[in-house]
């Protein structure tokens, strides 16, 4: 899965180092309200799936990283696309 | 009324003596209006304050040393964490979800939010500052090693270390391996060896005294 690389104000839990880097997913934690909308005093539906999605540090960081770590980031679905 | 806060107020709870910054100033106001309204009581504020107290990395150390001296307990954090702290009479219903995640001697796990401070405070109480810093927040995620090395844990290069970054709904609790040599130990004494910062995943536990 590849993360939309997309610069946009509000209350967005992707952090901006993992945007545009490509991982897999681990596993599925299942559906949440959107804190994007929830933020804003809205409800926040549809609920949103929301993935632990896996990346090689070496692919984040370069090839200093090592080369077994891995940084594991929750991510909702609308942020994922197929890579 | 300058500040709010004149001391001839009685309004039952107590006031700092010391200059207050400007969001701590507006904090006392918003609680005193909402008092005034009605909206909480003093009786309100003390139990929160108490159930803020009350929350402390104790109440993970307990879920681990249990853990480490039962393999069907420890089976059960992992699979339901929340059914497990029901049973050990620790309340985390606050959290949204909550997972644990096992550390061996060939996976370390370590816990960060990047984005704010997430932390699963109902079983660790309040996170350190450290926890918090902008420092923290940066090299946890790209340098896991140098920030475990600081905390006083060299891994060899064999050991694969797992970053959580918790941006969402999820907060994370780390289970550690449990020391060598504590096999003697009392699930009291091992809960001892749990410390605060093993349970983020900065360091291991604590290493097991030799018998005197």
């Amino acid at each position: 899965m590849t993360v939309t690389f997309e610069d946009r104000p509000g209350h967005i839990r992707t952090p901006w180092y993992i945007r545009g880097k490509t991982g897999w997913i681990e596993c599925v934690h299942g559906d949440f309200l959107n804190p994007e909308t929830l933020a804003f005093g809205r409800d926040g539906l549809p609920k949103r799936t929301l993935y632990l999605v896996a990346f090689n540090q070496a692919d984040v960081w370069g090839k200093s990283a090592s080369s077994k770590d891995k940084v594991l980031v929750d991510i909702y679905e609308h942020w994922l696309t197929p890579a | 009324m300058s500040d709010g806060h004149d001391t001839d107020r009685d309004h039952g709870h107590e006031h700092p003596k010391h200059e207050l910054s400007y969001y701590a100033k507006r904090i006392y106001a918003i609680r005193d209006l909402l008092l005034e309204k009605g909206v909480i009581t003093d009786k309100d504020i003390q139990c929160q304050i108490e159930y803020q107290e009350a929350r402390s990395p104790a109440n993970g150390a307990r879920l681990v040393a249990r853990a480490w001296v039962d393999p069907s307990f420890k089976a059960r954090l992992i699979a339901d964490p929340k059914a497990a702290c029901a049973q050990m009479d620790i309340d985390a219903t606050s959290i949204n979800e909550f997972v644990v995640l096992e550390n061996t001697e060939t996976v370390r796990h370590m816990v960060v939010c990047t984005l704010c401070s997430c932390y699963p405070r109902p079983i660790l109480g309040r996170p350190p500052d450290w926890y918090k810093s902008l420092n923290y927040r940066q090299r946890a995620v790209n340098d896991p090693r140098g920030v475990m090395r600081e905390f006083g844990l060299e891994l060899p290069d064999d050991v694969e270390v797992r970053v959580h970054d918790s941006t969402a709904d999820i907060r994370y609790l780390v289970l550690p391996v449990r020391p060598k040599g504590s096999e003697g130990l009392s699930e009291t004494e091992l809960a001892k060896l749990v410390t605060r910062d093993s349970l983020i995943g900065v360091m291991d536990a604590l290493p097991a005294l030799p018998p005197t």
